[in-house]
């Protein structure tokens, strides 16, 4: 399930106020990673930061699996979810291919061909 | 009095900045990119060009401020800006230098014309920032060319501020500039862009027709891109393309009429489409 966009513009999820007052305690949490202490507390118990951090079951469920999609379902704000996706090493392309359903290696190529086509 | 002398629009993507710390602006996926900004370098590194200060129209990505506290447009009032740790080490380039007394004036001026501005200050500064410095200057040495008035602006959470009160903000920038009672040079950064989208199925989705329609609109017919809306601006440049409203508050800042020095455009920085545009302000006066 992903959430309905405000607009009618398809595959285009809005970071509103709506999505910031539900994922508002993950997206704090994805805040503290920015201190390398917190980022071994979390990677040391995952489950009982997102605990602490006051996480949905649900939210703390996406997490875990590392859905990425799922979170931002959740409220997850890309900027801050990036602070996870970060410690795994994991790129913006490699979400970008999350997101649209294909490899991290098909978007690059299809990044670079958009650029071959540029006006 | 201070006087703008020119403005610069600049994607601040991160892995661009990332580029030119790594020693990567000379492989096949970036020499295009910043073979593209060297004639707007060459042109920037002229004394002539040299501003006294700079004020950078940018937004911060989950790094100097957090979600408890959104303000839709910020001010930066603070003696210097750290670099912020983004959660790999903060870049390896200058601490930014302030200019309090500017932005304390700008503050009220802007307050006065209706702009009610937050006021930062402490504030650390992320690539959103630092990357246009690094844009305009690739080599800054142990400091950056002049101190900088940090101008934030919500664009990551909805509502952001309409392209149309960017624009307006922008105009009230300029005067408030004018009426600064120090002879300063003053350079405007407005930063961000072009098409891109982080997010959703739609991820990865760049439009060049968009792009370049508001590049040649920013320079000759901002009026234009002003009256577009939130819904134009997701739809057409992506739902973190609507950031290219911060170019309407530096174009804003200028005379209606600018020349033109250089722009440069270049498809992809990482999942985003970049370019450069920058306006001397100060030409079109002389003729």
């Amino acid at each position: 399930m992903t959430v309905e966009s405000r607009f009618d513009v398809p595959g285009t999820p809005v970071f509103d106020g709506e999505s910031s007052r539900r994922g508002y305690r993950m997206n704090k949490m994805f805040m503290t990673f920015r201190d390398a202490a917190s980022r071994e507390r979390f990677l040391a118990d995952e489950a009982a930061y997102c605990d602490a951090s006051g996480l949905s079951p649900e939210q703390k469920a996406a997490v875990l699996g590392r859905d990425w999609q799922g979170m931002i379902d959740l409220g997850a704000s890309i900027f801050y979810m990036y602070k996870l996706a970060m410690m795994e090493g994991r790129s913006m392309q490699y979400l970008g291919g999350v997101f649209s359903g294909v490899t991290e290696e098909e978007f690059v190529a299809a990044m670079r061909r958009r650029g071959e086509n540029r006006g | 009095m201070a006087e703008v002398v020119w403005g610069l629009a600049t994607s601040h993507v991160p892995s661009i900045g990332a580029a030119m710390d790594r020693g990567k602006t000379e492989t096949d996926a970036w020499a295009p990119l910043f073979e593209g900004y060297r004639p707007a370098r060459e042109w920037l590194a002229d004394p002539e060009q040299a501003p006294d200060v700079a004020i950078v129209v940018y937004n911060d990505h989950a790094n100097g401020i957090d979600l408890d506290v959104v303000p839709t447009f910020g001010i930066g009032t603070a003696d210097e800006y750290p670099v912020a740790d983004e959660g790999f080490g903060p870049r390896p380039v200058p601490v930014v230098q302030g200019h309090p007394e500017l932005s304390l004036h700008l503050l009220e001026k802007l307050v006065d014309d209706g702009f009610d501005l937050t006021v930062f200050q402490e504030l650390e500064v992320d690539h959103g920032l630092t990357v246009p410095l690094s844009v305009w200057t690739p080599d800054p040495g142990e400091s950056w060319p002049c101190p900088v008035v940090p101008l934030l602006v919500n664009v990551i959470q909805y509502p952001q501020p309409t392209a149309a009160r960017c624009y307006a903000l922008g105009q009230a920038l300029g005067r408030a500039i004018a009426s600064f009672p120090q002879d300063l040079k003053v350079a405007v950064l407005g930063t961000g862009g072009m098409s891109h989208q982080l997010a959703g199925a739609r991820a990865g989705f760049i439009n060049p027709e968009f792009d370049h329609m508001f590049l040649d609109a920013i320079e000759k017919d901002p009026a234009k891109l002003a009256a577009l809306s939130r819904e134009d601006y997701i739809r057409d440049a992506g739902s973190e393309g609507i950031e290219l409203i911060m170019w309407l508050i530096m174009r804003g800042a200028m005379n209606p009429q600018v020349r033109k020095v250089h722009s440069t455009y270049f498809v992809p920085a990482s999942n985003t489409a970049a370019a450069l545009a920058l306006f001397d302000n100060r030409s079109t006066q002389l003729v």
